[in-house]
């Protein structure tokens, strides 16, 4: 059976791997710095996000008819403002430890970019089912490359995977791993992200040699520019056509 | 006094907004381009991170918390913040021309940018009274002011350089954020 003929299935998939919000759209960057000290913490705030990416697609869907374009972005940052806050309390009850280490970045999950960005292209023009099924595939894209930087920054930072001392340390003359304890700080995440980008560049290159070329990312951190903000419409563009007014 | 001066450094320059928690950082790659315009845009989120800063701070302080509303938080200042904008820009475009044309472009973008809400919730996470907290918001805003002109300047610089083809564009940008991360820890010793 040609499984990508389903279409909900082709959703979940395109969000996987096809439009990865991280690593192919590079969207949502703050929280993928913030968070990914280590796997876990990568896991927590991604399937969390995902909650919310996928409910919020499925309420802004089910109720697109109702809303008056003029007051769109406003309802939307509502919705989502509701759902965080109710992720945000059911955090707090079952995962306390978690709860304290994602901190602020649970209530940001509001502002991300993602989320309003998929209310806008996408459920805001089609129907409830495929809308959920949208936000489970690009919130699962948005854990599963979170959570690998996550372990990337922990194993080379502190030589653990979710936790547990995987690369064993040098100690009493015994030959072993010596962390890279840089990587578990800012200025770690910053360089995670910058060969990220590096090597993305490379894979962007060879598949549109190949003629199979990848879906245009659109985040800031890629493209340098307000560009292909998902939220242009709320600003007019104004920041780039004024920075092409002076270039010219 | 001295509390106040450790709060602004402490705001600015240890625990830099951009630098050491990744808030803002759209607006920090978005428009970074030219050193005119990242002076544009930091001018504009100090302002407008300061005044959030006060008016989530007093209406934390006078309504949420006295009725035991502060599981409201989020929701409300994330309308309270995109209101405020709203209304400052159209004060702006109305009575101080000038000043709108220098830094009115820029305040729509500031909306939903992840700075101005993060500003806010650390400000009740810290539990700072309203002055404190309106001088905590205007030293976030002059610590991203600081890094988006520095990044601005730097990328200037790189436009002259030969790098390396699959670092150009913005990967050899955020490296040399990562760099610019790496001396803004130093001052992690000023402040215990």
């Amino acid at each position: 059976m040609k499984n990508i003929k389903n279409p909900l299935l082709e959703r979940l998939l395109n969000g996987i791997i096809k439009e990865n919000p991280t690593v192919v759209l590079m969207l949502g960057m703050c929280p993928t710095l913030a968070v990914t000290t280590s796997m876990i913490n990568g896991i927590g705030m991604g399937l969390s996000t995902t909650v919310v990416l996928a409910f919020s697609n499925a309420c802004i869907s089910a109720l697109r008819k109702f809303i008056p374009n003029s007051v769109r972005m406003p309802s939307y940052i509502v919705i989502v403002a509701s759902l965080v806050t109710i992720v945000q309390f059911l955090m707090q009850g079952y995962f306390p430890g978690l709860y304290t280490s994602l901190g602020i970045y649970i209530p940001l999950i509001v502002v991300n970019c993602i989320i309003l960005g998929r209310a806008e292209s996408y459920a805001s023009k089609n129907p409830v089912l495929p809308s959920f099924f949208d936000g489970i595939g690009m919130g699962l894209g948005f854990t599963i490359s979170i959570s690998i930087i996550g372990l990337l920054r922990e194993l080379l930072g502190a030589g653990q995977a979710l936790g547990y001392q995987v690369l064993p340390l040098s100690e009493n003359g015994h030959l072993g791993y010596s962390p890279i304890a840089i990587f578990v700080l800012a200025p770690g995440a910053f360089f995670i992200l910058s060969f990220l980008i590096a090597i993305m560049n490379v894979v962007r290159d060879k598949m549109a040699k190949a003629g199979k070329p990848l879906s245009p990312a659109v985040g800031s951190v890629f493209t340098g520019d307000c560009s292909g903000c998902s939220l242009k419409s709320t600003c007019q563009g104004h920041i780039t056509t004024k920075e092409c007014e002076r270039e010219e | 006094m001295k509390t106040i001066i450790l709060l602004l450094v402490s705001s600015a320059i240890v625990n830099n907004v951009v630098l050491s928690q990744f808030l803002g950082l759209c607006p920090f790659l978005g428009v970074s381009k030219k050193t005119e315009t990242a002076a544009g845009m930091g001018a504009a989120v100090i302002f407008v991170i300061t005044l959030a800063s006060f008016v989530t701070g007093i209406l934390y302080n006078f309504i949420l918390k006295p009725l035991d509303l502060d599981y409201l938080n989020t929701i409300v200042f994330i309308i309270v913040i995109a209101a405020l904008v709203q209304f400052v820009e159209m004060v702006l475009k109305k009575y101080v021309k000038s000043l709108y044309e220098s830094l009115g472009v820029y305040l729509p973008l500031i909306t939903t940018n992840c700075a101005v809400l993060g500003t806010a919730l650390n400000v009740v996470a810290k539990d700072l009274d309203i002055l404190t907290g309106t001088i905590y918001g205007f030293g976030v805003g002059i610590g991203f002011f600081i890094a988006i002109v520095i990044m601005a300047g730097i990328r200037e610089k790189i436009e002259y350089n030969d790098i390396p083809k699959p670092f150009r564009g913005t990967a050899i940008v955020v490296l040399a954020a990562g760099l610019m991360a790496i001396a803004f820890m130093g001052f992690s010793g000023i402040i215990n």
